[in-house]
């Protein structure tokens, strides 16, 4: 089969025809043409006479917005043998998303104005879809010296992360917290108690008591989360939990919520839908950061999705150079790509499971991430930017890492055969399809 | 007898005792009895059942015991056998585990004994390269020929393996002797005790027939066989325990507690032993320690191994 993309095919207007539109911003559910003119959304509606230049035959499609991932590794500047902004954009266009954030544990760490305006521009020359510039909470990361994030603001950083570790020092990030207060602007926590998972690269488990491997525990989470909610609630700022794993941390999240606490969080399909039992260290495809927890925590993380205390689904798409996981599971890097295998996963063990809604699904993925950045994304309104996703619910595909545009090779969804793929995606003028699939 | 004529080890790859049937361990055991009496016959101890095959000795770690008895192992088959060692191979000019792995199988070998940090190392050779693998230690994960020697030095001297009571004592976390050894013994028959500070106890470490005890002499009553794991210096720095004086005190073996355990207990340590540490000299040398034994019963443990998998155990 064909599993190849067309990446440019600009058009005038646009009319996709007959699809199921799922617009959960405008909680809109039904069938009905959607039309594209000079970039915008022109209209919504059953049956729409107009002659545009190009159709797109979208029955038995599922037509929303275009999806959003909060939390990409794009690389840049400094890891290119990983991703770029292209080989990323592509992996994105592929999965369906026209909006993504990059964290900014690159190298050097995207830590100042001069850095997010260069990765600004390096995206606009991209094109192909919306990078966002995510910077640091701290020079370097190092999480000692705060960064000068008003100057990042005013660059283009849309929030602010020191992703890849959990900053030890309270005081720095109640500083941070407080820096920000008054800006709207949320720092994204990766929630592991650092000397707690020191050396560890597998959940801490009945597998990795077996194996031998050193665990990660799920209390090193729960700490970290009930610390950033505790000084969220005690500075007013915003905190959002990163690629929450642990069922513990899921409730911290939900009591903080009921008190009214200024915390959001994310998950991503394979804590949803992965356990620690897949781990078998002569492939380091399941090592990620925090690490593939057990089904008790998976159930947890679908019960938030459902009730609200996890607002967005996000890749994490964290992908290495090929040499860089063929190796020892102790000493590859954590991450694997995840853009490509989104849709899929989440439409096999959810959706077509019958465990979540589409329009709950497409929420977490659309208006949800887009109201946590305040992105003007993720809506199909009229006079909305024209970004616009097309899933074939009933698409059977197996994940071939051959076919991946990411320079990441190792996934633990390479094998799998999936039901749902994303066909088609629009950016403004751009109508990006796999297999020319186009009427 | 009769099941272990069935089963067959040759061209197979020996990773873990988890994949061992209680026939193979049964095979390893008989064979290796055989080969306990070339060792000791005297005179000219070298055989040709691996004549003209070559095997490597792949060590990423120092060992003493291990590699000079699989190299020894190796030579009394009479295989050509080669030691590499990580400091002085383009390991150090950071090849990769799959390069290295890759180029010693270019050279036409036979057999990759592998000693390695990583835990899934020796199983991830299986993947990457054709020759038979013999792990030979990976990480905190398996030490298999280690655990067959401990057997075959139980049933050296007790006569039999099922039913009896062993406690493993020390540092549980970390040691792939302590894993390796739990599979060993609970295949056999063998009811198994675990003891030491809850710091170096795995948490969720759950089999059948196995207690874990963080009282040292809850788990030594009435023992056959006590087998003490060596604590590694660094672990008091990293914060495991307070200070050796105090883990010799409540955790170590020494005489006194050695009263606990059935009169006829039986001592292993798979060595090198911090004398004073987690066994006192008194136990080391005294007539109820097969400290000793089981580095001669290493080497037939591993001939065992290697005909096995390179010969077929077939004696000639």
């Amino acid at each position: 089969m064909n599993q190849t993309w067309q990446f440019k095919n600009k058009f005038k207007s646009l009319l996709l025809r007959g699809g199921r539109v799922i617009d959960p911003a405008n909680d809109f559910d039904g069938v009905a043409d959607v039309l594209i003119v000079d970039g915008k959304i022109s209209a919504v509606k059953p049956e729409i006479n107009f002659s545009a230049e190009q159709e797109f035959d979208a029955a038995g499609k599922i037509v929303t917005p275009g999806l959003i991932d909060m939390h990409v590794h794009f690389r840049e500047p400094g890891q290119e043998a990983k991703e770029d902004f292209l080989s990323g954009a592509k992996a994105a266009v592929a999965g369906g998303f026209t909006t993504v954030a990059t964290m900014p544990n690159t190298s050097p760490v995207v830590d100042n104005a001069a850095l997010v305006r260069a990765m600004v521009k390096r995206a606009e020359d991209v094109g192909l879809v919306n990078i966002k510039i995510i910077g640091a909470v701290t020079k370097s990361q190092q999480g000692q010296e705060l960064a000068e994030m008003r100057d990042m603001i005013s660059a283009g950083a849309v929030a602010f992360s020191d992703d890849g570790h959990f900053d030890d020092n309270a005081k720095i990030f109640l500083n941070a917290l407080d820096y920000l207060h008054d800006t709207g602007k949320l720092i994204i926590c990766h929630e592991e108690e650092t000397s707690l998972v020191k050396g560890g690269v597998m959940n801490e488990g009945k597998r990795s008591a077996i194996l031998g491997l050193k665990g990660r525990p799920t209390v090193a989470e729960d700490i970290a989360v009930a610390r950033d909610v505790l000084l969220a609630e005690y500075t007013g700022g915003r905190v959002h939990i990163a690629h929450i794993s642990s069922a513990r941390a899921v409730e911290i999240v939900r009591d903080a919520k009921n008190r009214g606490v200024k915390v959001t969080a994310e998950v991503t399909p394979q804590h949803l839908t992965m356990t620690e039992d897949l781990v078998n260290p002569v492939d380091a495809s399941t090592k990620i950061n925090p690490p593939l927890r057990t089904q008790k925590d998976c159930d947890a993380m679908l019960a938030g999705l459902l009730d609200g205390t996890i607002d967005a689904i996000v890749t994490d798409h964290s992908p290495h150079a090929p040499e860089e996981k063929d190796r020892e599971y102790i000493y590859a890097p954590s991450g694997f790509p995840g853009l490509e295998t989104s849709v899929g996963v989440l439409f096999t063990e959810l959706y077509h499971k019958g465990k979540i809604d589409l329009k709950t699904l497409i929420s977490k993925m659309t208006a949800e991430p887009a109201k946590i950045f305040g992105l003007n994304a993720g809506t199909l309104s009229i006079d909305a930017p024209a970004e616009v996703t097309v899933i074939d619910p009933e698409f059977v595909w197996t994940v071939n890492a051959k076919n991946f545009y990411t320079k990441g090779s190792h996934s633990p969804f390479i094998g799998r055969e999936l039901k749902g793929r994303t066909v088609a995606t629009i950016v403004r003028d751009n109508l990006m399809t796999l297999n020319k699939n186009v009427f | 007898m009769s099941n272990a004529d069935a089963v067959n080890l040759l061209g197979k790859s020996i990773i873990g005792i988890e994949n061992f049937s209680a026939e193979e361990i049964r095979l390893v055991l008989d064979t290796a009895y055989k080969m306990k009496q070339v060792i000791r016959r005297g005179g000219n101890k070298k055989l040709s059942n691996l004549r003209g095959k070559a095997i490597v000795n792949l060590f990423y770690e120092p060992s003493t015991r291990t590699r000079t008895s699989f190299e020894l192992a190796g030579k009394y088959l009479g295989a050509d056998v080669v030691s590499i060692n990580s400091g002085t191979s383009s390991i150090v000019k950071g090849e990769s585990l799959r390069d290295t792995l890759k180029t010693i199988e270019a050279m036409g070998v036979d057999a990759i004994v592998m000693r390695h940090k990583a835990e899934g190392a020796a199983d991830f050779a299986t993947q990457v390269v054709e020759p038979v693998i013999i792990n030979a230690g990976d990480g905190a994960h398996a030490h298999p020929s280690q655990a067959l020697l401990d057997l075959f030095t139980i049933e050296q001297h007790k006569g039999r393996l099922a039913g009896l009571k062993v406690a493993i004592i020390g540092d549980i976390l970390h040691s792939r002797v302590a894993r390796s050894d739990v599979y060993a013994m609970t295949k056999v028959g063998m009811e198994v005790h675990l003891a030491g500070p809850k710091t170096l106890l795995p948490r969720f470490f759950e089999f059948d027939d196995v207690t874990v005890h963080e009282e040292v002499d809850d788990a030594i009553k009435n023992a056959d066989v006590i087998n003490v794991l060596r604590i590694q210096l660094e672990r008091q720095q990293a914060g495991l325990f307070p200070s050796t004086r105090e883990y010799a005190r409540v955790f170590g073996i020494n005489d006194d507690r050695l009263n606990l355990a059935k009169d006829d207990v039986l001592i292993l340590h798979p060595g090198p032993q911090n004398k004073g540490l987690e066994i006192s000299s008194e136990v080391t040398y005294c007539e109820r320690s097969a400290i000793h034994d089981q580095v001669q019963n290493g080497v037939a443990v591993r001939m065992a191994l290697l005909d096995l998998t390179l010969n077929g155990g077939d004696l000639k």
